[in-house]
Order: structure tokens, then sequence, then C-alpha cells
């Protein structure tokens, strides 16, 4: 019967939660340029440059249609040879940023789809500028309605930064594999660090929905 | 060290590896098929336990990542007292993440089926076998396509996790060779491409399924 035994899991937690805090610090950074990302790519695809729409569109179908760990395998030991060399930290936000992006762009590219043409008018005859129209008309409300599929890729996007352990970035799960190669207690190191995530995507969870109650309070028709 | 060449021979053995990439991925989705249908009738169900049970399993495997399911898997056949196989650990950590997943996708499609259809079928006196069967999950199936479909390609794409583990499919044989012939951007270039074109057209097919369904029922 086996017996377990946490003591080296909590004699190293320290490890583990700076572990946890390498990996919010790399969802958040890695969310915020991916969101940027994706409103460019997205205002991109409105274009009347056609190779523009084209290279975005392979970029957004060869993301979404490739694991990312053959994506951060790729970034982070075949852009080398292209003479790109990148630490294993900067190449697993890149990846991540590049992996959101392309989802991004497909959400956001959505939320600008429902906004009706009417609007877009109004705001011409209102005298505004095209970019206040895109930032005030477009992506004001757009951003609202995909809000929640955007946070539930976010969530999504800080469970796959996992995967960014296999270039032994200093993630959550790669401090759970050193910890688990100097105790050997594997099954313990492992629930231990599931735990974590859960309660990570919990907290994030929480956090967007108060962001969502500060951000769009403002009533959505008369 | 040798070091070989990356030439049409090393690109045929990651090409074939796709093989185990698809078995794979056939398994887990046949296994998830299964148990996402259970864990969906569970989390319709009127009973109180099933559906707190069923709602439990898709929080746990969507708020965690699947490469801890993996290892947990992997690590936690050991202290059942079976030998660690990476393609048995692999299969079933699969089968659990589609399970939750299908699960999830199914349980939306059950609940978008007007509740007239099933007020209808009881009153018609059929039982809850019988109003399943032939009432709700028909035309629940129909919605559920396309979601399905999508989720298959995510289930493909997630089959790579296996390599961590040491189970020798796409991803795994691609760093096996990478680590023979040093060319890394040929090598997670064609692993890429084979993905690609398994993962590719799934997702055209899903997307045109969509726009037809939505189609149809905004008339």
């Amino acid at each position: 019967m086996y017996t377990f035994n946490f003591e080296p899991v909590l004699a190293g937690f320290d490890k583990l939660l700076l572990g946890a805090w390498v990996t919010v610090q790399l969802s958040c950074a890695a969310m915020v340029i991916g969101l940027i990302l994706s409103i460019l790519c997205a205002a991109g695809k409105t274009s009347r440059v056609a190779p523009l729409r084209w290279v975005i569109d392979a970029y957004i179908e060869i993301i979404r249609n490739t694991p990312f760990l053959v994506q951060i395998f790729f970034i982070f030991f075949g852009l080398p040879s292209l003479g790109i060399r990148l630490s294993p930290n900067s190449a697993a936000l890149v990846a991540l940023v590049v992996n959101f992006g392309a989802y991004g762009t497909e959400i956001i590219r959505a939320g600008i789809e429902s906004i009706q043409k009417g609007q877009v008018e109004a705001g011409t005859a209102l005298g505004l500028s095209k970019l206040q129209i895109f930032r005030y008309i477009i992506m004001k409300p757009a951003l609202r309605t995909v809000y929640p599929a955007l946070t539930s890729q976010f969530i999504y996007l800080m469970l796959t930064s996992s995967v960014v352990s296999a270039i032994s970035a200093d993630d959550l799960a790669a401090a759970g594999n050193d910890l688990q190669s100097a105790t050997f207690a594997s099954f313990e190191v492992y629930i231990v660090i599931t735990a974590m995530y859960l309660v990570m995507s919990i907290g994030f969870s929480a956090v967007f929905s108060m962001i969502e109650k500060a951000a769009f309070r403002y009533p959505l028709s008369r | 060290m040798l070091i070989r060449p990356f030439g049409i021979n090393e690109f045929w053995i990651i090409v074939m590896a796709a093989q185990w990439t698809i078995a794979l991925s056939a398994i887990a989705f046949a296994g998830g098929g299964i148990g996402g249908l259970l864990i969906a009738l569970a989390r319709v169900s009127d009973a109180k336990w099933p559906r707190l049970l069923a709602t439990g399993f898709i929080r746990i495997f969507q708020g965690t990542p699947l490469l801890m399911q993996l290892f947990l898997v992997f690590f936690g056949m050991n202290i059942l007292g079976f030998a660690i196989n990476p393609w048995i650990a692999a299969a079933v950590a699969l089968t659990l993440h589609a399970s939750a997943f299908l699960g999830e996708i199914w349980r939306g499609c059950i609940e978008a089926i007007p509740p007239g259809q099933r007020e209808a079928a009881t009153a018609l006196g059929l039982r809850y076998f019988n109003r399943m069967r032939y009432i709700i999950l028909p035309q629940a199936s129909r919605i559920a396509i396309a979601p399905t479909v999508g989720f298959l390609v995510q289930l493909i794409k997630g089959t790579s996790l296996a390599a961590i583990i040491g189970f020798t499919e796409l991803t795994r044989q691609g760093q096996i060779i990478n680590n023979a012939t040093f060319s890394p951007f040929m090598v997670f270039g064609t692993v890429a491409a084979v993905y690609f074109i398994l993962c590719w057209p799934l997702s055209l097919l899903a997307r045109r399924m969509e726009v037809k369904f939505s189609r149809s029922t905004t008339r």
C-alpha cells in the first residue's frame, strides 16, 4: 500500500509559489500583448489591402491548427537557425503571445461583426475621425460583447502556459519538475501543483467578473 | 556523436509517426464520447448528486492544465500498483479530459432543446430513457456536430503533450529526429505541417457546419 508523503512538497513550497508567480506574470504579460496583437490583426482583417488579409488569415489558421508544444519548440529550437536566439522565458512569452493572438483575433473579429453598420454611419455623420469611430463606436461595445469568450480564452492561456516547462522556463510546472526530480515524490508534487493551477483559474475568473462589473457598468440599451 | 542530415528518410519517419497521434486521438475521442455522454446526462439530471458530481468533474478538468492531468495519471498508475506505461497513461488521461469537455459541450446542446419537447414527450407517456433516446438526443446531436468536430481538433493538438511523458507520437518522434539531425527548423516545421494537414480539414468542416446550422435555424 502506498503511503503519501507531502513533507518534501511542503519543504519546497516556497519554490512552487515563486513558480506560480512567474506563471501569473507570464500569463498576464501574454494576455495584454496578445490582446493588442489581436485588435491589430482584427483591424487588419477589415483592411482593403488583400495581401494583408491573407497574411493574417494564414497566421490564424497555422496557429489554430498546430499544437502549442510544437509552436514553442519551433520558436525556441528552430528560430536560432535564423539568427533569433531567445532565452526560455522570452521564448515562452513570444509563443504565448503568438498563440493567444490567433484565437484573440477571431474573438475580436466576431465582436466587430456584431456592431451594426448604422452605428458606424452615425459616427461618420457626427464628424468623428476614423480612429475615434474604431475606438468608441466599434471596439468598446465589441469588447463588451466578447468579454466572456475573451476571459475564458485567457484562462485557457494560463493553463496552456504550463507547457512552457518543456523548454525549462521558470513557471509553476517547471518548478514542479525540479521538485519532483529532487524528491521523487512525483504524485504528491503534481497533485499540489494541479490544485495551485485550479486555485489560479478560479482566482482569475473572480478578478475578471470584478473587472466586468467595473468596466461595463453602463446600460446596454434604453 | 554522429550527426546525420535531415533527408527524405527522416521526413518519412516523422510522417509515419502521425499514425500514433491518430490512434491516440481516436481512442481518446471514442472513450471521451462515451464518458462525455454520461457526464452530459448526469449534468442535466433531475437528481442532485449526479449533477453535482458531473459539475465537479467538469470544473476540475477545465480548470487545470492537460499536462498536469497527464502527469497525475502517469504517476498515479504507479501508486495504484500498475507498471508505468506512457501509452496507457496518455490514453486514460486524454479520455478523461475529452469526457469533461465533451460533457460540457453536449450539456449545452441538450439544454438548447426547448423544454416543450420534453414536456410533450412526457405527456405522451415516454419515460426517461425513451424520452432521451427518441426525442431529446436526436435533436441535440444535430446542434452538437460542429462544436464536437471543433473539440476533436483541440484533442488532436492535445495528444502532442503525450510526448512529454515519453509516448512516441508525432511530436516525440520529431524531438528524437531533431536530437539526431540538429535541424530543428526543418524537423519542427515538418511536424507542424503534419498536424496542420490533420487538423485544418476538420476546422474547415466545423466552420462550414456551424454556418450551415445557423442559417437553418435563423429562418
